[in-house]
């Protein structure tokens, strides 16, 4: 693995131990309902500061049932992940296209003895 | 961060609506130009929205036992200047309020203000001093997309604060209790949310290089050089 993946891979790692740990802790026990989301969490302090407040809006959409909105959760991810792949994936394929032109031409010029006209600066 | 729908009353719900709009119709402005006179940074564009995109779906657990999700506007911010954000942000608050019931249209100019003015903002604000002053560009950027994601909880938290403020302890009362839930449960998202930003831009470096440079990110794309650090700017 070269040094730019190694370092890529320990980024990612860290990450993944930032969510584990509190897990595997047990970081969430000491409350009623472990890992609930912090937005619930302050909708309740707002009924405990004050018990009166009535929501005056509700969504127009709700999804109906916690399957359909960790569906559409994925779904969000996967939209993401999906155009960050395409753009990735589309620049290592231009640069790797742009390589092969290049050596094509630079074989092709040291057959003819001319000498290349270099331009490296383009992405 | 996300203020659920109904639960700002009507004058917070219209005041932080008013806030937002003209970032919002800035930064429509400035992607519409951006766009216009740069087609070929469209692509980097739809990813720094897609960043925002899938960071904002990942809820992820924290220290105080309890979940929440990191924002992603950090990188926007820094590539593309905040107003852009505003947009990207924009759009993806209202793909939540609209489908997942997360957030919400009364509260969308609240969560606007915070994730994506304020959070992009910031994160930009601290990305360029710390810039300027030296720091290599990859702490910057990390520094840059922690001050983001932490900031836009803490803005949600002086929201909630100052709509509720606690009938003992009034305002700061409030905000300690609001505080404790969104502010405190960030900072370790803030860190996977700093340590992703710089994989990104990592991957951003080796693979475009002469956008970074358009964008003022990279001083220079010094042919092929190993080491990414002899070719960034300075200031920008």
């Amino acid at each position: 693995m070269s040094r730019n993946a190694r370092i890529n891979t320990l980024l990612l790692l860290l990450v993944a131990a930032l969510a584990v740990i509190p897990l595997a802790l047990g970081l969430g026990d000491h409350k009623e309902e472990p890992f609930a989301g912090a937005d619930g969490e302050a909708e309740t302090a707002i009924t405990e500061i004050d018990p009166d407040y009535e929501p005056w809006f509700s969504p127009l959409y709700e999804p109906p049932s916690g399957e359909i909105e960790s569906a559409l959760f994925a779904l969000q991810a996967a939209l993401g992940a999906g155009v960050l792949a395409y753009y990735f994936g589309l620049r290592r394929g231009r640069r790797q296209g742009e390589a092969r032109a290049r050596e094509a031409a630079g074989a092709q010029d040291a057959d003819a003895g001319v000498p290349t006209g270099a331009d490296g600066g383009r992405d | 961060m996300h203020i659920a729908e109904g639960f700002l009353p009507p004058a917070h719900a219209v005041a932080w609506g008013v806030a937002s709009a003209p970032f919002v119709v800035h930064g429509a402005r400035s992607l519409v130009r951006d766009v216009r006179e740069h087609p070929e940074s469209t692509l980097l564009l739809g990813a720094s929205g897609a960043f925002t995109f899938v960071l904002s779906a990942l809820k992820l657990p924290s220290v105080t036992g309890s979940c929440s999700h990191p924002t992603g506007t950090g990188l926007g911010a820094i590539l593309f200047r905040p107003p852009v954000m505003a947009v990207l942000g924009t759009i993806t608050l209202l793909f939540q309020a609209l489908l997942l019931a997360h957030g919400g249209l009364t509260t969308l100019g609240a969560n606007v203000f915070s994730m994506a003015v304020v959070g992009p903002w910031a994160g930009y604000g601290v990305y360029r001093l710390l810039r300027r002053y030296g720091v290599p560009l990859m702490g910057a950027v990390f520094c840059g997309a922690f001050a983001a994601d932490l900031s836009t909880y803490c803005v949600t938290s002086v929201q909630l604060a100052l709509a509720f403020p606690d009938p003992g302890s009034g305002f700061l009362g409030a905000l300690g209790k609001f505080g404790s839930i969104f502010a405190v449960t960030q900072i370790p998202l803030a860190v996977s949310e700093g340590l992703l930003t710089v994989l990104v831009m990592r991957l951003l470096v080796q693979s475009s290089r002469g956008e970074l440079t358009r964008l003022g990110v990279l001083v220079t794309s010094v042919g092929g050089g190993k080491r990414a650090e002899s070719a960034e700017a300075v200031a920008r």
